[in-house]
């Protein structure tokens, strides 16, 4: 933890999205669409960590990611924690919980959708399968893939 | 009886529950029997088909003038504003919406239907068919032809027969019979158009029993409904098709040990799937089963547009 504290600077006030598995910080910036703030962003990648051996990090000054979106993150960064800073103190660590549903951010591997057209923000909803995999079912084209296919 | 129906997006056969499935049989019987001309009087319909299909159309308009109602649209979607002058297809249906009282959509793309609800300004959709997604109305109309012909819609033995893998109309009337009881499935297809695993889990899920099989011969005794569908050229491989196509013929040497209630169904077009001789059959049932989609859509469009019906 102190060796992250030296390589990736704190921030005052904000959202750190720690724990991201390591080549997923750059997919969950451009999926979330972090870099359309115009709030400070640093990014730490291939960090040390005890947990997953390497991972990234994300700090967003002055915003608080709201529950639909730090759930939304254990879609891809399923071990992922959210902690909310305040005068460079801890003030709130979230676990994200697996969605229901998942809008705007994965694409539909149809290429068919309806979802592909420009207007359109995609939608997915979980279906947990007997096997106790998770599908994912498009709202638009009701097709249903694995979710490896989706997030691939 | 209270109408759920009333106002509702008719867009996947899913979306209804058993007993909406009931009330559309009901009111399809109803108005087999005695027409209501005057049901949707002074209502303005949209058919819009932004692709061809003759025999949807046709059959959605020629229920909304038998209601009374009147209808705007067009039959093709290259020659419209759409496709003309690049307009989306949101903006379309947000446009049309202000003229009418609903609208039928039928596009190429999956999920269309369901988009033109969020820019339709609560003015009720009907899928007409988008892509190989859905086509709720086909479903109903199979389900009617069912329901009339055995009397029941549980404890069926039902065959389906072709393109299972790309075939929606197999698809929604596998959903639609699953929401009931004791019917069985039996599959019947070429290697590479299998039903999809969606469903077969599906199945799965709900315990529902099916079997795959190798021909029709061995499960013919056994049915009462024979879906048939046709295997479609333009996915296989030349070869494959021809051996696929001669597999799944069906003659009336296939229908030797029929049962006498056996009802023989297929969505249609027809190409060579099955015989001519077959059509002179008490089995054959294909003709019927489409002059059942003029009351099944009836029966939809005036319960989404009229909230009263029955006492």
């Amino acid at each position: 933890m102190q060796i992250n504290k030296l390589q990736v600077e704190a921030i005052k006030c904000g959202s750190v999205i720690d724990h991201i598995p390591s080549q997923i910080g750059f997919k969950l910036l451009s999926l979330f669409r972090f870099t359309e703030t115009e709030k400070r962003i640093t990014i730490g990648l291939n960090l040390p960590s005890k947990k997953l051996g390497k991972k990234d990090i994300i700090k967003i000054e002055n915003t608080f990611l709201s529950e639909d979106q730090i759930n939304q993150l254990a879609v891809y960064a399923p071990c992922a924690t959210v902690n909310y800073i305040d005068q460079y103190n801890l003030v709130g660590k979230i676990f994200p919980t697996l969605p229901k549903k998942i809008d705007r951010i994965l694409i539909c591997p149809n290429s068919n959708c309806i979802s592909h057209d420009n207007c359109i923000n995609s939608s997915f909803i979980f279906i947990k399968k007997l096997d106790k995999n998770m599908n994912l079912k498009c709202q638009y084209c009701e097709k249903e893939f694995s979710k490896n296919i989706v997030l691939s | 009886m209270r109408n759920s129906l009333y106002k509702k997006n008719i867009i996947s056969i899913n979306d209804l529950k058993r007993d909406e499935l009931e009330l559309v049989l009901k009111k399809s019987a109803i108005l087999k029997k005695k027409p209501e001309p005057n049901l949707l009087k002074n209502k303005i319909i949209a058919s819009c088909f932004f692709e061809a299909s003759t025999r949807t159309r046709l059959s959605f308009e020629t229920a909304i003038y038998r209601l009374g109602a009147s209808i705007i649209g067009f039959s093709d979607g290259n020659n419209i504003s759409l496709s003309k002058k690049g307009e989306s297809l949101a903006d379309t249906i947000s446009v049309i919406s202000s003229y009418v009282d609903a609208i039928i959509i039928r596009h190429p793309q999956e999920g269309s239907a369901r988009l033109a609800t969020e820019f339709s300004n609560s003015i009720p959709i009907f899928n007409a068919g988008d892509g190989s997604n859905q086509h709720p109305t086909q479903t109903l109309l199979d389900l009617f032809t069912i329901k009339e012909t055995q009397y029941r819609l549980n404890n069926l033995n039902i065959a389906m027969v072709g393109d299972l893998k790309y075939g929606r109309t197999v698809h929604s009337l596998t959903q639609a019979l699953a929401k009931y009881k004791k019917n069985k499935f039996f599959f019947i297809s070429p290697d590479a158009l299998t039903m999809p695993n969606y469903i077969n889990d599906m199945l799965l899920e709900k315990k529902i029993s099916w079997t795959r099989c190798q021909n029709i011969e061995e499960i013919i005794s056994e049915i009462d409904i024979l879906y048939m569908t046709r295997v479609q050229k333009e996915r296989l491989e030349s070869t494959e098709y021809a051996n696929a196509k001669s597999k799944f013929i069906l003659n009336t040497k296939t229908l030797k040990n029929a049962r006498s209630n056996l009802k023989i169904l297929h969505p249609l077009p027809r190409i060579d799937e099955i015989d001519y001789a077959v059509d002179y059959t008490p089995y054959a049932w294909y003709f019927k089963q489409a002059a059942n989609g003029i009351y099944a859509r009836q029966a939809i469009l005036s319960l989404v547009l009229v909230e009263k019906h029955f006492k």
